[in-house]
């Protein structure tokens, strides 16, 4: 009797499961498809000339007699201040919309990623707005981020043959 | 006498009013194609507010009084308010209907909520437990951006299924007595569910639900689509209204020449909302509006409007649970 109405079950689930199927295909006909060539054509462009202003700040800090290390330093700050900026007068959002990954990838995306929370929540206060939902999309970036950095680094050490201690 | 018609369905005995209505939008649907059936177009999302939920508590409550105001009634008058917006416990509704202090029945029904105001509104006053109700629905596009999505200045791409948050809210004052189009009919809709687990194609989640309340209103009512002079649904956008003209032809059913959604009538194509306005405010500003005005100088006598729903939560969404949608129906006829 139990096996009875457990088959009867898994077969409604079945039929249902082929029905949502069908469902699918037909939403699958009838919704556009994002215009590749031109999104891939808007992340190159975008991306290509962010990470060149990139390359002629370090280049600029390295004229003024900088080390390479220090030169791609000061470049991230300035890059960062840019992003920031450009969020908070409204562009970046407008960059983004047309570039996707072109403009999301650079540094600079990961600074509008924190400022345009930190600005939507300022109603909320500093501490529970802006100090808590500050990190809520570059959160999940950061810790994988170190994660990563920390299997990378142990995977390195192994391969130094632990010579480093 | 027995007001129900086969499984969901009501058929009003002494059909309620619709004695006036008003709205107000942002700037956005200001801009676009119904811009003319707009009572108040705002000068900016903020509208010298505070925070984007106060803007839509305004919204409401102005749109409520001013169709008291334009029903030539006061406030003391409104025996019963029944309305609903899309943010989490019904925030802007809450804060709106606090300053016009009568009774309330608040309603979630997400996108659906305004058929779902004037659905209950009319079993109201049907049933003789009021003799003049206001019914309100609102949205806000960043309040609801930041509730569902994301920050509205993250540089997103938004797929083309997309659809563009309404910010806007309508209200109507239901009447036993006065001029105006009657709610006659009235189907309640069940929660259909087809598995549809992305967020960015709501049209397509809820377009199974709207063809399957239409279809037990036209089976329940036992008229054929061509009785409406036309079938609006409230915000499936180009891809659900698609959709629903499929469905709607396997079941044997033509509605491609007398239907139309609310969502595809409010932006124009320059304007980059992909594929068409949603929230509650969609139906509630084309109802309100364009709908109500067209009934009233008798160019459309019949029609049925029908509000859809999806009714997740970011909660849901995250635990990548489908989701699951909702409309409902009401006819209104001169």
């Amino acid at each position: 009797m139990s096996n009875e109405i457990i088959s009867k079950q898994s077969k409604e689930q079945l039929k249902q499961q082929v029905e949502q199927q069908r469902y699918q295909d037909k939403v699958d006909k009838f919704t556009p498809k994002p215009p590749l060539l031109k999104n891939i054509c808007w992340a190159f462009v975008v991306g290509g000339l962010i990470c060149l202003l990139g390359q002629f700040i370090t280049d600029y800090f390295s004229g003024l007699g900088l080390s390479k290390k220090e030169a791609s330093n000061y470049a991230t700050i300035v890059l960062v201040f840019l992003g920031s900026f450009l969020t908070g007068l409204g562009v970046y959002d407008e960059l983004g919309k047309r570039a996707g990954a072109g403009s999301v990838v650079p540094i600079t995306g990961f600074a509008n990623s924190i400022v345009a929370p930190a600005m939507e929540f300022k109603r909320e206060g500093y501490v529970f707005g802006i100090g808590a939902k500050m990190f809520v999309i570059a959160g999940p970036v950061l810790v994988y981020g170190m994660v990563t950095a920390f299997i990378v680094g142990l995977i390195y050490w192994m391969g130094q043959g632990n010579r480093g201690l | 006498m027995n007001k129900k018609r086969g499984s969901q369905s009501l058929v009003f005995a002494s059909p309620p009013i619709i004695t006036s209505t008003a709205n107000i939008v942002g700037p956005m649907e200001g801009k676009g194609l119904l811009q003319e059936h707009f009572d108040c177009i705002m000068p900016d999302n903020l509208n010298n507010l505070d925070s984007w939920e106060q803007c839509e508590s305004y919204m409401m409550e102005w749109a409520i009084k001013t169709a008291v105001n334009k029903d030539n009634s006061t406030m003391d008058m409104i025996d019963c308010v029944l309305a609903g917006d899309l943010l989490n416990q019904l925030m802007s509704t809450h804060f709106a209907v606090k300053k016009i202090n009568r009774p309330f029945l608040g309603l979630y029904g997400a996108c659906s909520t305004m058929v779902e105001s004037l659905l209950v509104g009319a079993i109201v006053l049907d049933g003789g437990f009021a003799n003049k109700v206001a019914v309100a629905a609102s949205s806000h596009h960043d309040a609801a951006e930041r509730q569902y999505r994301f920050p509205s200045e993250l540089g997103v791409q938004r797929p083309p299924s997309s659809q563009w948050t309404v910010t806007g809210s309508g209200a109507a004052i239901l009447s036993l007595l006065g001029n105006g189009p009657r709610i006659t009919a009235a189907t309640i809709g069940k929660i259909v569910d087809y598995g549809i687990k992305d967020p960015n194609a709501m049209g397509s989640a809820m377009a199974p639900a709207a063809s399957d309340t239409l279809l037990r209103h036209l089976q329940d009512t036992g008229r054929a689509p061509a009785y409406y002079d036309m079938i609006f649904t409230g915000d499936l956008g180009s891809v659900g209204k698609q959709l629903v003209i499929q469905l709607m032809k396997e079941q044997g059913l033509d509605i491609s020449s007398n239907y139309q959604d609310c969502g595809c009538m409010i932006y124009r194509e320059e304007q980059d909302t992909h594929a068409g306005a949603s929230g509650c405010a969609s139906s509630a500003i084309v109802f309100s509006g364009y709908i109500y005005r067209a009934l009233m100088t008798s160019k459309l006598k019949k029609i049925l409007l029908l509000g859809t729903g999806s009714l997740h939560s970011t909660t849901s969404y995250q635990q990548k649970e489908s989701i699951p949608c909702i409309a409902h129906a009401v006819a209104v006829e001169v």
